[in-house]
């Protein structure tokens, strides 16, 4: 009775079986998701006049209306919407999905950017067989570039990012300050605005994959060479290095505000005026609306400022298409539904829901451009930003493995925003890793 | 009490001739859902993670066997032994720390001398309820130094305390936050095993002449050494498991913490975003041996000691 032995011994017991299963646990972490046999089912059935189901993944909140709609109009199609995640995270789920063989969507929302990577691992149906080559001029060039590969036409362009300069014009009025047209100007204001006051800044940036590679595009770089499998990876050219002396001096003088993109803190200083420009895509002004309702009234939309004094190059910012994944077996209707969708009525309903089209006619239409925009203070918007959409720089790639790539990016780059590391040292290093992960993964990187 | 207890043994001794007669499959049936759940649970996925690990699949090239070649790779990877190096720090400073203010506050606890114990016990293990994620997001605004608590401490007093999420800092900020989760728990294990000390041994020394220091040296601490070595074993296992806190706290400071700031934030990056499943695997076996040799060493000195 005085001994406490069986305490301990249970303890010891407990200690050991806690021990082997908590680290045999680790062991299996991180793998439940990969399987060895890619489907391969090619598209064949027959969709017939216009009757079936289909399972379309997206997160553009505007497909909801046009889902209604073409159900109305062809009653024998059931259409299930399903938000799978943005981005990102929807990727992960469609990987898994199409690695697994089962539960993989008839439709996916991909984003330019990600989509050369479904492309090449052949998750993704070539759509020129079914008449996507005839719709060639009913897109606006950069994003009809971007979603083909080779011969082969991966997605019809839904929505387009063309950039511009959002500004919030009473901060600059208030300061008495231009709005830049060049990036020389655009320097110059930076200081001028942060000396006039120092918690204002012309920007905020905490290290952005796709700000850098659409700013390197505007500049005239081409970083990404692709070829079928044969990638070349480059940040040294001109385009690149204009870009990373520019923002290595806003960076050095501590002229960007240290805050994320989409956090807190960026809708309030959008709002409060502590950061007065955007340098985004044209899907932007919905986002002010709705996340910086402070801010109506104040903002105002310019082209973006310019490497040479006078020209008119911009790039493009984000932007999705719509896809159909290799493994559905009713592709010829998933056709039919994102052709509705991205070149035919749908489009006009996705306007009037505030998305931002890829289609040449709705883009030169005059009720699109002459659209004010109360939150503006009554700016025709759209004429600014369908100007942007027809002088996107020709000629840009995204690598076949883009979406690892930007997710490594603040590994590498980011260092250049919290230490004494160079941007161009930053590039260096991304460009390395990349190249790295190219090879290991069967590309031939140089 | 005792006299219950030993009652069914009886019969148990008297018809041990009987059953050794013929092989018993009973033991069998009422383990049998627990091994089928255990195989099904947890030998498959380690015998699945193995397989993988011996694979390689490539974006381009498919699948191939490729042997113990992800192992090589995974053992000559700097940005693994960067991960590995990061959380050993990490183990060796945090985990002394956080067991070193458990223990004081249990015996604090176990003196008797403080008022409001039960106030005090409850709300030191309170933070071990919050959900780790929660508790994250919280410090994490804390830590914010433009409209967290560091913001307002600066502007409050004209202060300039640096950014607790930069580079140099955020290791030890995540220390902060697992000390303020786990204090209690561990408090809870030290206090539990003091309890069950036989009040005796207290009376006896105090017969002796023995005072508080005394009683602790020579009396509380070579009882709860069983209790101290788990903590230590589930403290080690942890740190190596780091995984919630700097997963969250990476939207916050995206360029302080790396896709590898972790072992296992490594495996998830690899997994989620390289579609490495293969190596990822590799990484998390050889990441689980390296815990259960090291909890096992730690077990091993914990008993002999005891002996």
């Amino acid at each position: 009775m005085t001994t406490t032995s069986p305490f301990r011994r249970a303890m010891r017991i407990t200690a050991i079986a806690g021990a082997l299963s908590l680290t045999l646990a680790a062991c299996s972490g991180g793998s439940d998701d990969a399987s060895s046999t890619p489907s391969d089912a090619g598209s064949s059935a027959a969709a017939g006049d216009l009757s079936g189901k289909l399972t379309v993944w997206a997160w553009e909140p505007t497909l909801k209306q046009v889902v209604t709609d073409f159900e109305a109009a062809h009653p024998d199609v059931t259409i299930d919407l399903v938000n799978a995640g943005t981005g990102n995270d929807q990727y992960t789920a469609l990987q898994n999905a199409i690695a697994a063989g089962s539960g993989v969507p008839d439709v996916a929302q991909v984003e330019y950017y990600a989509l050369p990577q479904f492309a090449i691992a052949n998750s993704l149906t070539d759509l020129a067989p079914l008449g996507a080559s005839d719709l060639d001029g009913t897109f606006t060039p950069g994003p009809w570039s971007s979603v083909k590969q080779g011969d082969g036409i991966y997605g019809l362009p839904m929505d387009s990012g063309p950039m511009a300069l959002f500004y919030n014009k009473e901060l600059f009025d208030k300061h008495k300050i231009e709005v830049p047209k060049t990036w020389d100007q655009y320097l110059e204001a930076a200081r001028a605005l942060h000396k006039a006051d120092p918690k204002a800044y012309i920007a905020n940036d905490t290290g952005d994959a796709g700000f850098t590679t659409s700013m390197i595009w505007q500049a005239g770089g081409k970083p990404y060479t692709v070829d079928g499998t044969n990638v070349g990876i480059n940040f040294t050219d001109e385009g690149s290095t204009k870009f990373a002396t520019l923002w290595q001096k806003l960076i050095d003088e501590k002229l960007l505000a240290p805050i994320s993109s989409w956090s807190d803190e960026w809708y309030q200083g959008l709002g409060s005026g502590g950061i007065a420009t955007l340098t985004i895509g044209a899907w932007m002004p919905a986002n002010l609306e709705s996340g910086v309702p402070d801010g109506s009234g104040k903002w105002a939309v310019a082209p973006m400022p310019q490497w040479t004094e006078g020209g008119t190059a911009s790039s493009e910012n984000g932007g999705s298409s719509l896809a159909i994944p290799a493994a559905t077996t009713n592709a010829k209707l998933a056709y039919e539904f994102i052709k509705y969708a991205d070149a035919g009525e749908g489009v006009q309903t996705r306007i009037d829901g505030g998305a931002f089209p890829a289609t040449t006619a709705e883009l030169n239409s005059d009720a699109f451009k002459s659209k004010e925009f109360p939150y503006f203070g009554g700016q025709k918007v759209n004429e600014v930003l369908a100007e942007s959409a027809a002088n996107v720089v020709e000629g840009w790639q995204y690598l076949p493995f883009q979406v690892y790539s930007n997710s490594i990016f603040n590994d590498t780059v980011g260092k250049a925003y919290v230490s004494g590391t160079t941007l161009t040292d930053g590039l260096a290093a991304w460009q390395k890793a990349s190249i790295d992960y190219g090879n290991e993964q069967g590309f031939t990187v140089k | 009490m005792t006299e219950v207890a030993a009652a069914p043994v009886v019969p148990a001794t008297t018809t041990r001739t009987l059953r050794r007669s013929r092989p018993s499959w009973v033991g069998w049936g009422f383990i049998g859902p627990f091994m089928i759940v255990f195989a099904l649970v947890f030998l498959a996925p380690i015998a699945y993670s193995i397989y993988l690990s011996l694979f390689r699949k490539q974006l381009v090239g498919g699948n191939s066997f490729v042997g113990l070649e992800n192992f090589t790779t995974a053992l000559t990877d700097p940005k693994f032994w960067e991960s590995f190096e990061r959380v050993a720090l990490f183990l060796v400073v945090q985990v002394p720390i956080m067991l070193g203010i458990a223990l004081l506050v249990a015996l604090a606890l176990d003196s008797g001398r403080l008022y409001g114990r039960n106030f005090f016990r409850i709300s030191i293990f309170l933070p071990y309820a919050v959900p780790a994620v929660v508790a994250t997001l919280m410090w994490g605004f804390m830590y914010g130094t433009r409209f967290g608590l560091i913001g307002n401490i600066n502007d409050a007093f004209g202060t300039s305390l640096p950014n607790p999420l930069s580079p140099d800092l955020v290791l030890a900020s995540i220390g902060n936050i697992v000390t303020w989760e786990f204090v209690g728990y561990n408090m809870l294990i030290f206090y539990s095993a003091l309890r069950v000390v036989p009040a005796t041994l207290y009376e006896a020394a105090e017969i002796d002449g023995a005072g508080q220091w005394r009683v602790i040296r020579a009396i509380k601490l070579p009882a709860i050494r069983g209790a101290l070595v788990i903590a230590t074993i589930f403290s080690i296992i942890g740190s190596f498991q780091l995984f919630n806190e700097p997963s969250i706290l990476k939207s916050l400071a995206p360029n302080a913490i790396t896709t590898y700031f972790t072992p296992n934030l490594y495996a998830y990056s690899l997994s989620f975003s390289g579609q490495q499943y293969n190596y990822s695997a590799t990484v998390a076996i050889i990441m689980g041996l390296i815990t259960m040799v090291i909890a096992y060493v730690v077990q091993l000195r914990g008993m002999r000691k005891e002996a």
